[in-house]
């Protein structure tokens, strides 16, 4: 049930996930690829792969892996911040002689742990609520690391305003300065001039 | 039932919905698709994050190609549709206007209703226990968490953005107007000192 859009056989597309530290992204991808005769996609085309790059908010790159036309990837975010994923077939036909455009569906999950569903099996009824309980408790940790990484950037944006502001005021001072400075300047230099050429 | 209700509680988080953030380039346009049912409720929700005027086109098209939402240049919208027919709808996001600034789009597309997260628990006999009735509770909390966070983020990365445009701006435009001040004083004195330079010399010359 997953959202897909299309892509040129040898064009990269990226989308952006911005993460706190320490979490875990996972992405399901399923590529097919257009058929000329049966005029459809066709399912998980054989050969065809696909480039996964994820790179992290220093610009580093993280994860860069060849998958087969249906995957999952993951990766936990060091830093956090923007993190960019990238996906590019690994077709070497040029796109201008097939014209043949490739389907991606895409399904992107921020910070789920996965239940063990093996564990939740357990007989004891118990132990099954316990470990439900345990996976709740770790999705609201979750929540708090995203309000920690939010606090983060709302200092840097304040920062970014205070500087403006800071900046504004001390440029308008120094043009003011700069401004009666020449001002004087002008008045003076145009008088030694005036009376050197003896008009004054 | 308790381990149940608990399923249905963290599964119900994520139900039938896709959240990504893409970069527009200029002059570009991005399309996503989804298969869904006839009779289904479907949102979209975008904001445009950073770029230009933070505007963008949008349209959404069912699968007979007919229009059903369109719009030019907004910055943020939420629009929400019944479907009537089964197949394939489009949603894209257009930068065709602009010439040089890509932006930075979120959206969040979400299927469907969500199931009531106790499978039976509107026509139900009995009232719900204790242990049920904080199910539903921390449910609907949680919803609204998620809701909340996702509102701020978005707003958040969207002062960000203006806030460090306008602190370049003022830095250059500063440093710009600095030169332009020296440059238009000084030379406005060697002007008039070269008008008068002439003139004393030709004065000098129709006097005799």
């Amino acid at each position: 049930l997953a959202l897909y859009f299309h892509i040129g056989e040898r064009e990269e597309k990226c989308i952006i996930e911005d993460t706190p530290s320490d979490t875990l992204v996972v992405g399901n991808y399923k590529v097919q690829r257009w058929d000329i005769h049966k005029h459809d996609f066709l399912e998980s085309a054989p050969g065809l792969g696909m480039f996964v790059t994820v790179t992290s908010p220093s610009g580093e790159v993280i994860l860069s892996k060849l998958y087969g036309p249906q995957g999952t990837f993951s990766f936990t975010s060091y830093l956090s911040g923007e993190h960019i994923i990238c996906f590019q077939s690994n077709s070497t036909r040029f796109a201008v002689i097939a014209g043949s455009r490739l389907r991606i569906h895409l399904d992107i999950r921020v910070g789920e742990h996965f239940l063990d569903e093996s564990a939740v099996q357990a007989k004891d009824k118990v132990n099954e609520v316990h470990v439900r309980l345990q996976h709740l408790i770790e999705q609201i940790h979750h929540v708090t690391k995203e309000q920690d990484y939010e606090r983060e950037r709302e200092e840097k944006f304040r920062k970014t305003s205070e500087e403006t502001n800071s900046n504004i005021l001390w440029w308008a001072i120094v043009q003011t300065l700069i401004l009666i400075s020449v001002g004087i300047w002008q008045i003076k230099s145009l008088r030694d001039f005036f009376i050197s050429k003896k008009l004054v | 039932v308790r381990a149940l209700c608990l399923a249905a509680l963290l599964s119900a988080l994520g139900a039938g919905a896709t959240e990504l953030t893409l970069e527009l380039p200029d002059s570009a346009q991005r399309c996503f698709h989804q298969e869904l049912e006839s009779g289904v409720k479907f949102t979209l929700d975008y904001q445009v994050i950073s770029g230009g005027h933070y505007d963008v086109d949008c349209y959404v098209e069912d699968p007979n190609g007919k229009t059903i939402y369109q719009e030019t240049k907004k910055q943020y919208d939420s629009f929400s549709h019944h479907t009537e027919l089964k197949g394939v709808y489009t949603f894209c996001f257009s930068n065709e206007f602009s010439t040089f600034s890509h932006k930075i789009v979120y959206f969040d597309f979400q299927v469907g209703d969500e199931p009531p997260i106790l499978p039976d628990m509107n026509n139900r006999v009995t009232a719900l226990t204790q242990l049920e009735s904080a199910c539903v509770t921390i449910h609907e909390m949680l919803n609204a968490v998620i809701d909340s966070q996702t509102h701020y983020r978005l707003r958040e990365a969207q002062d960000h953005s203006r806030a460090e445009e306008l602190n370049g701006r003022v830095s250059y435009w500063s440093v710009g107007e600095t030169l332009i001040l020296f440059v238009v004083s000084i030379g406005q004195v060697m002007l008039l000192k070269s008008f008068f330079t002439e003139k004393r010399v030709s004065s000098g010359g129709a006097g005799t």
